[in-house]
């Protein structure tokens, strides 16, 4: 426990001593801080000409803004999750430092949740961004907030999902940039795995279709916390972790 | 302390370690020699666990580097070829992280880094970042870390690297200091080195042990000897007087080298405690050769190094030479 303490410690001062944490807030802050805006805007404008057209129906804050700043977020976070991972084991391998941890009274999986936890609290952070942002939608209406904590809840498990992987790749390489790139194209295949069930509707396509990660991200965003979403995300959590483990063991036998 | 048996490591299918076996006892300062690409760093990292043997054991306080790795782990301090190092902390932060993953206990973690930092003269430099350090205060800092949770073994791979002459020296005898309770194997090209810190020698050459032993002993087994050389007018047929003395009962080998001042230079091996030195100052005075000088060798041990390693190129020459001279 105490080493994955440190580990953790190290990690997160290693993100924030260098201008990732940073970099990564603030290109957060900017892209989300501008879907919120448009969103926002989006809403006010079609509140006042539904007002003018007499409809009566009032508009809801959660449907028009939340559900889709929650969905805007999810992407972003795609977007951000191998510049998070890709340096966790590469650029270890890469400068040596990989030599101290492995060769030091400390068990890989110790290693790796260390630095899997550090990794989710950097990207936690990034949420609290977003957070912020929802938070100040109080001022527009009353939005409901369960579907607000749901929804974080839900980016919070994807991100855990993919930073898993994230960590996976970063295992296999000494280069960073070829980690980053390689977790970018599996975090958009599995981002995109969903769009075969819009034209096929066979078993193999939903099956596909199930491994998409937003698929289980949207009845978050919903406000509703499904099981089968919940278990998926911890799967991937789960095993990414758990072949991370193994391949810091192979490395030594391979390298 | 430390037990290797059998030991070989294949890098897909090159063969970096080839069955190498030794023991080091415990309290023993052993340098491990070689040329480049000798399969030193590779024995390091099977002794700490970093890389797996294909084949053979190694056995370090008596724990089976692949059964228990952790205990050995937990025993021993290793400075790799490159140290280690975080270059976004700084020296003090950096040694507090690796003395908590060594396991030295929070109260006593502020004094360890205060020792070892003294220790390894880096306590000027405790508040700086280490990617602001130069190359051998960096070289420090990683002798530091090794030594922070006062391990029963140390590998030092190659521990004086890029360190002043002043620093080396101080290195060399931070070394012997902590020999006695500590057991230490380092690796180095530096002959001189394992000359004035090393109790033992194991000289490995493309992944095999040529040789194993004490520093002086080594050096007597290998020529055997004692060797002197003598200088002569350069009148004098060179081969001839080689032919001469070669006849000498006794002489084991006589090696013509680099004439100087345009004298001849023969060195002339024998049994040590022989009485060859007074028949072969008679054969020069009897024979009315011109002679210069007439001294004890030692063996130096770059001589010892090439000789066993044997790179062909270098000890060849003279090899060929020495057959030469004594036709
Ligand atoms: N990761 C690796 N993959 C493949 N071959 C390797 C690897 N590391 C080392 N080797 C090979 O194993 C052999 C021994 O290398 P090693 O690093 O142990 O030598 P060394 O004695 O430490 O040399 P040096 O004095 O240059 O440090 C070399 O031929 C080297 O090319
Ligand atoms: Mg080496």
């Amino acid at each position: 426990m105490n080493n994955i303490i440190n580990i953790f410690q190290k990690e997160i001062k290693g993100y924030f001593a260098s201008p990732i944490a940073y970099f990564l807030l603030a290109f957060f802050a900017l892209l989300f801080g501008y879907f919120f805006y448009s969103a926002v805007a989006f809403f006010t404008v079609q509140g006042i000409q539904s007002q003018m057209m007499g409809r009566s129906m009032p508009m809801d804050v959660n449907d028009w803004v939340i559900r889709p700043l929650l969905s805007n977020a999810s992407v972003i976070g795609l977007f951000l999750i191998p510049l998070i991972t890709m340096r966790m084991f590469a650029e270890e391998k890469r400068s040596g430092t990989i030599e101290l941890l492995l060769t030091s009274p400390v068990r890989d999986y110790e290693i790796v949740i260390g630095k899997f936890l550090a990794a989710w609290v950097l990207y936690a952070c990034l949420l609290a961004v977003s957070g912020l942002n929802i938070a100040a939608l109080a001022f527009f209406g009353q939005p409901d907030w369960k579907p607000v904590l749901v929804g974080l809840l839900g980016l919070l498990l994807q991100g855990g999902a993919l930073l898993a992987i994230g960590a996976l790749i970063s295992t296999t390489t000494r280069n960073q940039i070829i980690a980053g790139g390689a977790t970018f194209a599996i975090c958009l295949l599995l981002w995109v795995l969903d769009w075969v069930s819009a034209y096929e509707q066979a078993a193999w396509a939903k099956a596909v279709s199930y491994l998409s990660v937003v698929q289980h991200f949207e009845p978050f965003s919903k406000g509703v916390i499904d099981t089968k979403d919940v278990v998926y995300y911890a799967t991937l959590v789960f095993f990414g972790l758990f072949l991370t483990t193994r391949s810091l063991e192979s490395l030594r036998w391979r390298s | 302390m430390i037990r290797v048996q059998g030991l070989t490591k294949r890098y897909a299918r090159h063969v970096a370690v080839d069955n190498i076996s030794f023991e080091v006892q415990k309290g023993q300062i052993v340098g491990f020699l070689g040329p480049n690409g000798a399969g030193k760093t590779t024995t390091m990292r099977v002794l700490t666990c970093f890389l797996p043997p294909s084949e053979g054991k190694a056995e370090v306080a008596g724990f089976d580097v692949v059964e228990q790795p952790l205990e050995v782990k937990k025993r021993i301090g290793y400075l790799p070829e490159t140290p280690p190092l975080y270059p976004d902390m700084e020296v003090e932060e950096y040694l507090a992280f690796v003395g908590r993953l060594k396991g030295i206990p929070s109260a006593s973690l502020a004094r360890r880094v205060s020792e070892v930092c003294e220790r390894c003269a880096v306590a000027d430099v405790r508040k700086k970042l280490i990617a602001k350090l130069s190359k051998g205060y960096r070289q420090r800092v990683g002798l530091a870390q090794a030594i922070i949770h006062n391990p029963d073994v140390l590998v030092l791979d190659e521990p004086t690297s890029g360190l002043d002459p002043k620093q080396i020296i101080e290195t060399r005898e931070l070394i012997r200091d902590l020999a006695g309770d500590h057991t230490i194997i380092l690796s180095t090209h530096i002959l001189s080195e394992v000359e004035t810190s090393c109790q033992q020698v194991i000289i490995i050459n493309k992944g095999r042990v040529v040789a194993t032993d004490s520093f002086s002993n080594l050096t007597n087994r290998l020529r055997g000897a004692e060797a002197i050389a003598v200088e002569f007018a350069s009148s004098v047929p060179a081969a001839e007087a080689a032919g001469r003395f070669g006849q000498i009962p006794g002489v084991s080998r006589v090696v013509p080298r680099e004439p100087r001042h345009d004298r001849h230079v023969v060195e002339i091996e024998m049994p040590s405690g022989s009485g060859v030195r007074a028949e072969v100052a008679r054969l020069v005075v009897n024979s009315g050769w011109e002679l210069y000088e007439m001294r004890s060798v030692g063996f130096s041990l770059e001589e010892v190094f090439l000789q066993l390693t044997g790179s062909p190129e270098q000890v060849a020459p003279v090899a060929a030479a020495a057959e030469g001279g004594a036709q």
